[in-house]
């Protein structure tokens, strides 16, 4: 398996020897700053793309087709629109909460961007502590929305806010007690370790058998909850809340939810890519050995993409199939079926492991 | 190492944000009209105000919802060392769940859940 520590270790060593120190934490550090930008945004507008075309087909219609061959050029002009749209400053809203509330968005769904493990080596953030760092910023996302809602002046907005405040926190539950049961089977929290073990052991999902498996599809679940996609869309219901908490931003401030929504759907599906799935683990199998030698071939940023791009495509189904729920329906699936399980399911994982009844 | 490049994302989102949206205040047009500055809600006049007291059921979620959080954030360290504390850990963490499943049955059976 390529390592991507060689890349940055010589990069290193090669600033080092005609820099001082400070000069070169300087420039790795904005060269990682402009990696987490380019990154952020070209997956971003694959993700828009992706999204419009494959929701497009699940309804039978045929998607962006006018701009640039297959609709590939919409998504730019898009950008382009909004970028050169008038930032309306409302005299009602309450300005400075009203300006800071993209900022937490956005640098919310920034940082848990970096924390995503990429390769061998290739990961921005990589704390020990790294799941609980993950899930802690992630929460920071619901400030700027609440702060969006209640800033605008606006009772759609407020509600769409609450909605979207009660939603996030609630499901966030399943999210903690599914990433609980599943540090139980690895025993570390650091993304890059919990890699490394599944190339040394086994994808988790398949290490964890039953209650591994049933976690993926509560975290499916509780995933498109928690970013706020249908069927969960609650929040901006744009039939019955015009659109929600971002109802009073206008131009790029609106882009930036528009952005944060998309990559909190990829980054939802890169953590689950990472606990269940592998991550950059090629999928080996013991004693086929041409099959691993294969497999060790793909580079791993190339499996871990696959890997997210499958469970996105998951993701995206679920979002098309079913209706939107209602705000009690939604919070009682949660409270009354939801949170129950997944706390049976950690119960469940730890009698589990403590047994040894997983396969390792 | 780790603690510098996490203030270094944390400044890129920041700075992400605050450098597109000069240069989308740049590029956009800039007009004014005494209409233009009222909130938009739905497209009508808007009537009354909006910062009120807000339903209470959205509050008893909030402090349900902070039970809980308190207590997955005591369990993950415990989730990291399982294996090593075997069965003694296992008994008593399942012990700590009961009494956070009955708060759970309470909360449930007194109608805190449904919504009103």
């Amino acid at each position: 398996m390529f390592d991507f520590n060689i890349v940055t270790q010589w990069l290193d060593t090669l600033l080092m020897s005609f820099l001082p120190a400070w000069a070169t934490v300087l420039i790795e550090c904005v060269l990682v700053a402009l990696a987490i930008i380019t990154l952020y945004a070209v997956f971003a507008i694959v993700m828009i793309y992706m999204e419009r075309k494959v929701c497009a087909w699940f309804q039978c219609r045929l998607g962006p087709d006018r701009v640039g061959p297959w609709g590939l050029l919409q998504v730019f002009c898009d950008v382009l629109k909004m970028m050169t749209k008038e930032i309306v400053n409302f005299r009602k809203t309450d300005q400075l909460l009203h300006r800071a509330a993209p900022f937490l968005v956005v640098t919310a769904s920034m940082v848990t961007f970096s924390c995503l493990p990429w390769n061998k080596g290739a990961q921005i953030i990589d704390f020990n502590v790294g799941v609980f760092f993950f899930l802690a910023i992630s929460s920071i996302g619901v400030v700027g929305i609440l702060l969006a809602g209640w800033s605008a002046n606006n009772k759609y907005s407020l509600i769409g806010a609450m909605r979207s405040g009660a939603q996030i926190i609630s499901y966030e539950l399943s999210i903690g007690m599914i990433m609980l049961a599943m540090i139980c089977l690895t025993g570390t929290m650091s993304f890059s370790e919990i890699c490394q073990q599944q190339e040394n052991l086994g994808w988790n999902i398949i290490r964890g058998h039953v209650p591994a498996v049933l976690c993926f599809i509560l975290y499916l679940i509780a995933g498109n909850a928690e970013c706020n996609r249908g069927p969960f869309d609650m929040p901006e219901a744009e039939s019955e809340l015009t659109a929600g908490y971002h109802t009073e931003y206008s131009g790029m401030d609106f882009g930036y939810y528009y952005l944060a929504e998309y990559m909190n759907l990829f980054i939802c599906a890169g953590i689950a890519a990472t606990i269940f799935l592998g991550g950059w683990a090629a999928p080996l199998i013991p004693d086929w050995e041409m099959w691993n030698e294969i497999m060790l071939y793909v580079p791993g940023f190339v499996w871990f993409l696959m890997k997210v791009f499958f469970v996105l495509m998951l993701l995206l189904w679920e979002r098309w199939t079913f209706p939107r729920l209602r705000i009690d329906q939604l919070l009682n699936l949660e409270w009354k079926y939801m949170l129950p399980m997944t706390m049976a399911l950690l119960v469940v994982m730890a009698i589990c492991v403590s047994f040894g009844f997983i396969w390792n | 190492m780790q603690f510098s490049l996490f203030v270094t994302a944390l400044l890129t989102g920041l700075g992400f944000v605050a450098l597109v949206t000069a240069l989308a205040w740049l590029l956009g047009p800039r007009s004014f009209n005494a209409q233009k500055e009222e909130p938009y809600e739905c497209g009508i006049p808007s009537r009354g105000r909006t910062w009120m007291q807000f339903r209470v059921g959205y509050y008893l979620f909030a402090i349900l919802f902070l039970m809980f959080d308190v207590e997955t954030m005591f369990l993950f360290p415990w989730a990291v060392v399982m294996r090593s504390l075997g069965p003694a850990g296992l008994l008593s963490v399942l012990f700590f769940l009961f009494i956070l499943v009955l708060g759970l049955a309470y909360a449930w059976r007194k109608g805190a859940l449904k919504w009103q």
